[in-house]
């Protein structure tokens, strides 16, 4: 290392690393304790998730017969690459050494790269709900990816740069400036947000009825330790997600490498940000139904036009 | 120059001379398939890489000029190597190195007769696009451009005896000339009826056209080079054409003769042409972004697994041709630097393109072989079956669907990188034109990777549909050597970009006299513009993806035992699980059929609750056959039906005719 900045910014990296996963499950866990106040239950607390994660942890993993090795391997990459995903977006800190290498359409060609694993793994055992599962995820996600990129776009072409840390500063470092392009932005990102985690209305988390599932579909004959790591990259997902939420639309109090000061303040903010977004995705979801699936290419398709919208508002106001 | 003397051109012309060679070899050894196999694709191959190696050396050279004592009077063949044709020269040895060694294989259980035949014109296949490459005069262009069109015309119907290959292969011969006939009229505008000297292209450089006659010269041009490479609406050959061939075949025809024509384009528009108008690129954009996703939504719902790589290439095209689109109205606004980043997107997709699109319809004839059926509904479960297929397939499905860290991202990512850059054209209506486009870009880069997921899927994962694939076997090795030759090229393409990057600035530098400057600041970081805006390294990437799953996979195993066991597939608890409730090709595309129905022509039979033999029977088909083909072969026929009006066959109605006009002389001389 030829610098102390750099070790230090190394260390920064491996710091968000190991506490983004860590903390993405508790994420979880919060959601779904608002969801059970909102239901007027009690809830299980924030730790349950990781309760859950030991317990399958500790199972003996049941692989179907016909299963192959891309099955076997599908738990691993995807939770890799939602471990990497988290881990680049700056949450605490800015000009991590992870984010050089990928800009945000890498970011989303790594979320690609997972959900191709996971399609292809749901339909390796050749049951008929996995191969449902996995034609559902990809109606969903051909018209939720390029929404996000145009999203992103939007937020790019403000800050002139790709590269999430440059995004973050600009955001964060300028003055309050009302972005109307970035208005259009952020509900197709909320939209697009509900789409790819399986959440309501594209989908429900907690559900195994045929004809509503699709995340689960996909992942019905995972068991153990597999179906843990699965489990924990979609936390991870989840997190990373909020993460993008916050770097583009909240992204006040982020930190560069080496500021010790304002770290405490960072965390902070951070905590409560991901505690506001977690209750508020828990709000939206009481609020809506789940909807019917072919109704879903004409939410992601309003979500995708509203985010080409976006764009086309930023090219011809230039803000 | 070297101490010898000898130039790339020498080598090149080397190279296609032995291609020629070869094929006739092929045809005097048509007694013995196993030597044709095992010597005369191999040797092929070796030129390949020589050829590619050839094309490297020049890419980095002055362009070299040969003139052949032969030709036209007036008009001897002019060669010509320079950056540009070099880029493709590699392009075509890289990939046809693949395929030569992959034919070695393939071939073996043909008959010799026409085994031999088959090789010549394989060969004459090959050496007539090096010589598209080459060539520097209207006239040994259009040789060559014709000879590729007909010897491919031979490859497409090597099995004529079936007649539906004879329909495709005539099709594909109708639209190829009606386009040579367009590219040979551009010519004839732009040599500005300067005589035949005039036809050479050096001369043509020289020529300043009035923007008037530039445009009909590019329009002729675009619609001539165009009908090669499939752009909507002259694509309807292609799906049927490209599956028709033999595997290698349809691979080369894929991945690499379209090529020839976006080379074609590039050459015109660029270097010929001295001036170009926005319009232009405005059209080949909006024409690139309805090629693509017509291309993208037709390769969903197809069932033929050649088919829907055939449907796939025309979404690539179209995707290479949004790239010259852009690259052409960034030139013609100034913007050198973008319009530079937007043709290295576009000659690297290319590249890409050869290699992925070759692997996959590689692979494909290895299934073909093994099973006997292209019909995706039929097969299922060969992960099993042929490790080295799907393995090596694999890599070309995470390719093509423009994945990180593989060679279609880079390509992508380039891509979008020149759309994000481009805010403030001066014309309003283009600045407004660009970001429906990077929508349109992204629309169909997902959607491929839909499509990519259902060929993958349906073929080889799930349970086998069929028993009589239960002895399916792997590919051979020489098949085994082909195909890992094109994935180890992906793979590689996909690390080392800026190597790349670097070779491309030299034909930026010659097409648009504008370079990319940044990109090659570091060799680990690809980063057109400045890092500040930009940068995607694979290789830290590659090395992050890994280290992390490295760590998750020996974190798991030590923490926790490994302990599993196998046992049926519980699905839900459902019971009596069979392989034919599995998605077929035609259920995986359903949603997309419904999503963009007025787009296609939809037959659909369906059973009634009383039928004692339930059948299912549906058809989705390309709207613009009716609409547009139709329509024109019955003015045509109309037309014809005129003209016969005068043809009786019969003498003496000639003799009239002759009478008839010699008294019209007379009366008017």
């Amino acid at each position: 290392m030829r610098n102390p900045d750099q070790i230090l910014a190394i260390v920064f990296q491996l710091t968000q690393l190991l506490l983004v996963v860590l903390a993405a499950p508790m994420l979880t866990g919060w959601v779904n304790l608002c969801q059970a106040w909102l239901q007027n239950r009690t809830g299980a607390g924030v730790m349950q998730p990781y309760r859950a994660l030991n317990k399958l942890f500790h199972k003996d993993a049941v692989i179907a017969d016909n299963a192959s090795w891309l099955f076997r391997i599908t738990p691993y990459i995807v939770f890799g690459c939602m471990w990497l995903a988290a881990a680049i977006i700056p949450i605490i800190a800015v000009d991590l050494p992870f984010s050089r290498a990928a800009d945000v359409i890498a970011l989303v060609g790594v979320f690609a790269l997972a959900r191709m694993f996971i399609a292809l793994a749901a339909m390796d055992i050749g049951t008929s709900f996995g191969s449902m599962g996995a034609r559902r995820e990809m109606l969903v996600s051909f018209l939720a990816e390029p929404a996000l990129l145009m999203v992103l776009f939007t937020a790019s072409l403000i800050s002139q740069s790709t590269q999430l840390t440059h995004i973050v500063e600009t955001f964060a470092h300028h003055e309050f400036v009302l972005y109307p392009s970035l208005a259009f932005a952020s509900v197709a990102f909320v939209m697009v947000l509900l789409a790819e985690n399986a959440r309501i209305p594209v989908d429900n988390p907690s559900t195994h009825l045929e004809l509503t599932m699709i995340h689960e579909a996909m992942i019905l004959e995972y068991s153990a330790r597999h179906l843990a790591l699965i489990e924990w990259a979609a936390s991870l997902k989840l997190f990373a997600y909020i993460s993008i939420g916050i770097a583009l639309f909240l992204p006040h109090g982020i930190v560069g490498v080496g500021n010790w000061s304002g770290l405490p303040l960072a965390v902070g903010l951070l905590l409560a940000k991901m505690m506001l977004a977690g209750a508020g995705l828990a709000v939206l979801e009481a609020m809506m139904a789940k909807m019917r699936i072919f109704r879903a290419p004409e939410f992601l398709g309003t979500a995708f036009l509203l985010a080409v919208l976006g764009l086309l508002i930023h090219f011809l106001l230039g803000a | 120059m070297n101490g010898l003397g000898v130039l790339p051109i020498d080598v090149a012309g080397g190279a296609i001379l032995l291609w020629i060679v070869s094929g006739f070899l092929g045809l005097a050894l048509q007694r013995s398939p196993r030597l044709i196999c095992k010597l005369v694709f191999p040797a092929g191959a070796c030129v390949s890489l020589a050829l590619a190696a050839c094309g490297f050396w020049a890419l980095g050279s002055a362009a070299n000029i040969a003139v052949l004592p032969l030709g036209l009077p007036d008009l001897p063949l002019h060669f010509r190597l320079d950056p540009l044709s070099a880029f493709f020269l590699i392009l075509l040895g890289g990939a046809s190195f693949g395929a030569s060694l992959f034919s070695a294989g393939y071939f073996k259980f043909m008959a010799g007769q026409v085994l031999g035949l088959l090789c010549l014109e394989y060969h004459l296949f090959l050496a007539s696009m090096a010589m598209v490459l080459l060539a520097d005069d209207a006239y040994s262009f259009m040789v060559a451009w014709e000879t590729m069109a007909l010897s491919s015309y031979f490859l497409v119907t090597t099995d004529h005896a079936i007649p539906d290959i004879r329909r495709a292969g005539f099709l594909y011969l109708l639209i190829a000339h009606v386009g040579a006939m367009a590219i040979l009229l551009s010519f004839g505008v732009m040599q500005a009826g300067h005589g035949i000297a005039a036809y050479t292209f050096d001369a043509m450089r020289q020529v300043q056209l009035s923007s008037f006659w530039a445009s009909v010269a590019f329009l002729l041009a675009l619609f001539g080079f165009g009908a090669k490479a499939g752009m909507l609406p002259l694509h309807v050959w292609l799906p049927e054409a490209h599956p028709a061939a033999p595997s290698p075949v349809s691979a080369l025809m894929s991945g690499v003769m379209l090529k020839m024509a976006i080379y074609g384009i590039l050459r015109l528009t660029f270097d010929l042409l001295g001036t170009q108008i926005w319009w232009w690129g405005v059209l080949v954009l909006a024409l690139g972004l309805l090629t693509a996703m017509f291309g993208v939504m037709f390769a969903a719902v197809q069932a033929d697994m050649k088919r829907l790589l055939a449907y796939s290439s025309i979404e690539n095209i179209g995707l290479l041709l949004v790239g010259i689109g852009l690259t052409l109205i960034f030139h013609v606004y100034g913007r050198d630097t973008l319009a530079a980043l937007s043709l290295a997107a576009t000659l690297y997709h290319s590249l890409n393109h050869a290699f992925f699109k070759s692997l996959l319809f590689l692979g494909t004839g290895s299934i073909l072989h093994a099973t006997g059926e292209r019909n995706m509904g039929q097969l299922g479960g060969l992960i099993h079956h042929m490790p080295w297929v799907s393995v090596l397939m694999l890599v070309g499905v995470l390719a093509i669907s423009g994945l990180p860290p593989l060679n279609g991202f880079v390509s992508e990512w380039l891509l979008l990188q020149a759309f994000l850059l481009s805010p403030g054209l001066p014309n309003s209506y283009v600045n407004m034109l660009v970001p429906v486009a990077a929508a349109g870009v992204a629309l169909s880069a997902a959607l491929s990777a839909y499509v990519m997921v259902k060929f993958y899927g349906v073929i080889f994962l799930g349970q086998r549909r069929e028993n009589a694939h239960k002895h399916a076997h792997d590919a051979g090795i020489w098949e085994r050597a082909g195909l890992l030759w094109l994935a180890f090229a992906c793979v590689v393409l996909g690390l080392i970009p800026v190597f790349v990057i670097r070779k491309i600035d030299a034909i930026s530098q010659m097409l648009l006299g504008a370079h990319l400057g940044n990109a090659t600041a570091s060799w680990m970081f690809l980063a057109p513009v400045d890092t500040h805006r930009a940068s995607y390294g694979p290789l830290y990437f590659l090395l992050a993806v890994a280290g992390v799953m490295l760590l998750t996979v020996l974190l798991v195993r030590r923490l926790y035992h490994g302990r599993s066991r196998r046992g049926p597939a519980w699905d839900c608890g459902f019971p009596a699980q069979s392989a034919r409730m599995q998605d077929t090709a035609e259920g995986f595309g359903q949603p997309i059929r419904r999503i963009f129905e007025p787009f296609f022509r939809i037959e659909n039979e369906l059973p009634t609750p009383f039928d004692t033999h339930p059948k299912y029977h549906g058809m989705s088909e390309d709207k613009l056959w009716g609409l547009l083909y139709l329509p024109l072969k019955g003015l045509i026929e109309k037309l014809s039906g005129w003209v016969s009006l005068l043809q009786h066959g019969r003498i003496h109605l000639y003799l009239a005719y002759t009478f008839v006009t010699l008294i019209v002389l007379l009366i008017f001389v």
